[in-house]
């Protein structure tokens, strides 16, 4: 969306070093699928999800981003966003486990726990479509951050942080079970959610709904994934 | 199996059939098969203010061998299909299934693929509830109607017959499909 | 040393089939025979806690490996209630990811919305435009619903363990604050109230007067449960040193909520990370010293207390602001029905009506199009946390910059505490399991999601 953009952000079609590719386009008044009759065809936008900022962010992401930098000195190459007063870090998946591990130690970061661990599946964004989502909460400084790695789909393996949080157990099974995310070196990466010889990874874009058409005296209403979409 | 079989058609078999139906509604226990929100309901019909004991039915039996009746309450999902399948052929004959809620009569409002859309896709069930949750009102409403289905279900040679004609009857309905016009 | 073996069964009959080992318990100690059977390491049973249980709090699934009646090992198995409520709402709009969100913690439906609409607040950036009194409304019904929560942790809790009595009571007020709530939203559970931008509704006429009833019916109850449970000596025999984990390992398992107050360690995410203005109330974070089962229930007891404080700040604060608005301005998010009963029982307000056929053409666009299309929400993530009853209930949601979500993922504190299981089972009895998952209170809609 052009029009709402936080300072911080680069606009996605500016001459920016680095911006987050566009994933979808839309257009006129009816989008996706159905045909276009309303004239309105020259209303175009263009999604693409926030790139990335430079600092300064402000307390306290100002020092978590600091002694990250200094603890470990490779993620300076990493892209780093700031976004509705949240601080992620793109972390690269070879330098998973060495964060989480200093994340977790380093006395000026002490993020004890990992609250959260969310696959997202951008299809459209190839070469990196899966990524997964990691949250982390301290409880000595009282604050959050974001890590966000992303592997592509022919790939799909990100190594596992069991060892550092043990905690994201059931959170990675979860992500392996709805989005096909490997997990190297986790003690047991099987179905959690779904029946354990369930074929297919259903919160990824291309797996269908799979909901059943409501009939009732002739009407006849389809699943919510084959109706047609005004926006 | 029992003396209901041996009796022939007829006046005293129509007296014990009212004997049979009133012994069994009044001690109609139902298995726990709570899944979801509904459950909570259930639960709550089971409580003080809506309460189930009235009519016999505060006991909830853990097995279903001691049961006669399960209210399917709350969201099937594909997982849980089989093992609902099979506690329900663990219980004894007779036995009754209250369908309880949207998502157990119908997959409700989750049309994907994770919940069967409705338990009548694998269980015979008696009586469909509606609403989301329903209030434990509802439930005690659906449950004297059933109470009178189960007082007035034939025995015996009147049981085997009532199957027949009930499957002759289903076979030449129209189905709901084809009743085009008027949704009501 | 082995008094109580023997190879020869001088009990058995004549068609009794033959023992490998037989052990004579006459006289003598249990414990020794339970020592030397375990010396000799016989085989453990598998035994299966169906998803079908009475005790297991939802639709849980335990597989123990027993050792006479102590658990060897123990793996919980989940998914029975896999709804796809998150790949479902992404073919809804945002408003109506209320109605779906609200449906996973079914026992605190409102924590679900709330946590959600905060996020999705956050996303649009309207974050300080709510308006007060949807805020005050909002913190009302979060408490209430805390109570609620609690009420059906300790219920169905005493039920496990055999205090029956303890579920009717809880049941008898939890229906209160339902009649409360229904009164309010129309619905007893499930309510899609909490709503992006707002509340739904405000209260009804009566609102404050029946709030007044349910704080005083409240205050007059809750004393039975300290009365009931706190120095019972089979309750504290059930409960005490039973679940047992220390600060180290509820941080190492992400514990959050009571079992992580147990330990002594008073982390309230309404206190740490406030919102919905949880800054300005005044109440205090229960904790308990004993890392147990009975701690956990003391708190939650003692939290329906502080719970209940709040209510009555919101009480007083609602009489203050009566008459403002409980959604925010911004024409192109409020959710335009004003909800109120109409002469059929049911449907818009008749001022509403009027003003959008015959006043104002913005308005019908505004209320046509929220309520078809839905509102966009600018691209971007966010993660929002909250306090619900049962530990840090989290809600990532990705928006593309649509009127549908693109990506929403929960974190329900259940899910999380069930890892724990095993570390809190393993060694003990399996009486000791049920105890240990009831004091936990996972819902498993929530868990499964």
């Amino acid at each position: 969306m052009s029009e709402t953009q936080p300072e911080q952000n680069l606009p996605a079609e500016a001459a920016a070093p680095e911006s987050q590719p566009v994933f979808a386009r839309r257009a006129g008044m009816w989008s996706s699928g159905a045909g276009d009759t309303s004239g309105y065809g020259g209303l175009r936008r263009d999604l693409a999800m926030p790139g990335r900022s430079e600092g300064p962010f402000g307390e306290p992401h100002d020092s978590v981003l600091g002694r990250a930098l200094e603890v470990i000195p490779a993620l300076r190459d990493a892209r780093v966003l700031f976004d509705r007063d949240e601080l992620t870090i793109y972390v690269p998946r070879e330098q998973l486990t060495d964060v989480a591990r200093q994340f977790r130690d380093d006395a000026f970061l002490r993020f004890e726990v990992c609250v959260s661990v969310s696959g997202v599946h951008y299809p459209q964004e190839t070469g990196s479509e899966l990524h997964v989502v990691y949250h982390l909460l301290s409880y000595t400084h009282n604050r959050r951050v974001r890590l966000e790695v992303t592997c592509p789909e022919e790939d799909p393996h990100v190594p596992s942080v069991v060892a550092t949080y043990p905690m994201v157990d059931y959170h990675e099974r979860e992500t392996w079970d709805m989005f096909g995310v490997i997990f190297d070196g986790h003690p047991s990466l099987t179905r959690i959610l779904m029946p354990d010889d369930w074929k297919g990874h259903p919160q990824r874009k291309d797996y269908p709904l799979g909901g059943v058409d409501v009939e009732y005296k002739g009407a006849k209403v389809p699943a919510p994934d084959n109706r047609r979409s005004y926006s | 199996m029992g003396i209901e079989d041996k009796l022939p058609s007829g006046i005293l078999l129509t007296t014990v059939e009212g004997v049979f139906g009133w012994l069994r509604k009044a001690s109609f226990w139902p298995a726990t098969m709570g899944l979801a929100c509904c459950a909570i309901e259930m639960m709550a019909y089971g409580t003080p203010r809506y309460d189930a004991g009235r009519w016999g039915q505060e006991v909830f039996r853990a097995s279903p061998r001691q049961a006669d009746l399960m209210i399917v309450s709350g969201r099937v999902s594909q997982k849980m299909a089989p093992v609902i399948r099979q506690v329900y052929d663990q219980m004894p004959n007779p036995k009754w299934v209250i369908s309880m809620g949207a998502c157990a009569s119908s997959g409700g409002m989750f049309n994907n693929y994770a919940i069967v859309q409705g338990c009548d896709h694998f269980l015979p069930v008696d009586m469909y509830i509606p609403g989301c949750p329903p209030r434990p009102d509802m439930l005690i409403d659906a449950m004297f109607k059933l109470r009178e289905k189960v007082q007035h279900r034939p025995i015996g040679p009147n049981e085997t017959a009532a199957i027949e004609d009930a499957e002759r009857a289903a076979l030449v309905a129209p189905a709901k499909v084809e009743m085009k016009g008027l949704m009501r | 040393m082995s008094t109580h073996a023997a190879t020869e069964d001088v009990f058995s009959g004549a068609d009794d089939v033959h023992a490998d080992r037989v052990y004579l318990a006459q006289g003598g100690d249990w414990s020794d025979i339970a020592s030397e059977q375990a010396e000799r390491g016989d085989e453990t049973i598998v035994v299966n806690m169906g998803p079908q249980h009475p005790s297991t709090h939802g639709v849980l699934r335990l597989i123990l490996e027993m050792d006479g009646e102590t658990v060897e090992s123990i793996r919980p198995g989940i998914g029975f209630l896999h709804t796809g409520i998150e790949k479902n709402m992404e073919y809804k709009t945002w408003t109506q990811g209320v109605t779906y969100v609200t449906r996973m913690d079914y026992v605190a439906p409102l924590f679900n919305e709330a946590v959600y609409c905060l996020a999705v607040e956050r996303l649009l950036g309207v974050t300080d435009d709510i308006p007060e009194r949807a805020s005050i409304i909002r913190v009302l019904v979060m408490e209430l619903n805390r109570i609620a929560s609690h009420l059906v942790a300790m219920g169905t809790g005493g039920m496990e363990i055999g205090a029956l009595t303890v579920m009717t009571v809880a049941f008898r007020e939890r229906e209160m604050i339902l009649d409360f709530l229904e009164g309010l939203s129309g619905l007893r559970m499930n309510h899609a109230y909490i709503r992006p931008g707002g509340v739904a509704n405000d209260l009804p006429e009566d609102g404050l007067s029946h709030l007044r009833t349910v704080i005083d019916w409240l205050k007059k109850h809750l004393p039975e449960y300290a009365t009931f449970c706190n120095e019972n000596p089979i309750f504290i025999g059930r409960l005490s040193k039973v679940g047992v984990m220390d600060l180290t390992a509820a941080t190492m398992l992400g514990m959050s909520g009571p079992p992580l107050r147990a330990t002594g360690y008073d982390w309230d995410l309404r206190r740490t990370q406030p919102y919905c203005g949880y800054e300005t109330y005044e109440f205090d974070t229960v904790t308990w010293d004993t890392n147990d089962a009975y701690g956990r229930f003391r708190i939650r007891l003692d939290e329906c207390w502080e719970s209940l404080k709040i209510v009555e700040q919101c009480y007083d604060r609602l009489q203050r602001t009566q008459g403002q608005p409980v959604m925010v301005d911004d024409p192109k998010i409020a959710w335009p029905a004003q909800l109120s009963l109409g002469p059929d029982g049911q449907g818009n307000s008749n001022e509403h009506i009027k003003h959008i056929m015959g006043e104002s053409m913005e308005a019908l666009i505004h209320h046509f199009k929220i309520v078809t299309e839905g509102f966009k929400v600018p691209v971007g993530q966010v993660y929002q946390a909250i306090e619900s009853p049962k530990g840090e209930l989290g809600c990532h949601v990705v928006s593309d910059g649509g009127t549908r979500p693109y990506r929403v993922h929960f974190r329900d504190p259940g899910f999380n505490h069930l890892q724990s299981i095993p570390a809190m089972c393993e060694g003990g009895m399996m009486s000791d399991v049920v105890v240990a998952i009831a004091s936990l209170d996972p819902v498993l809609g929530g868990v499964d999601r």
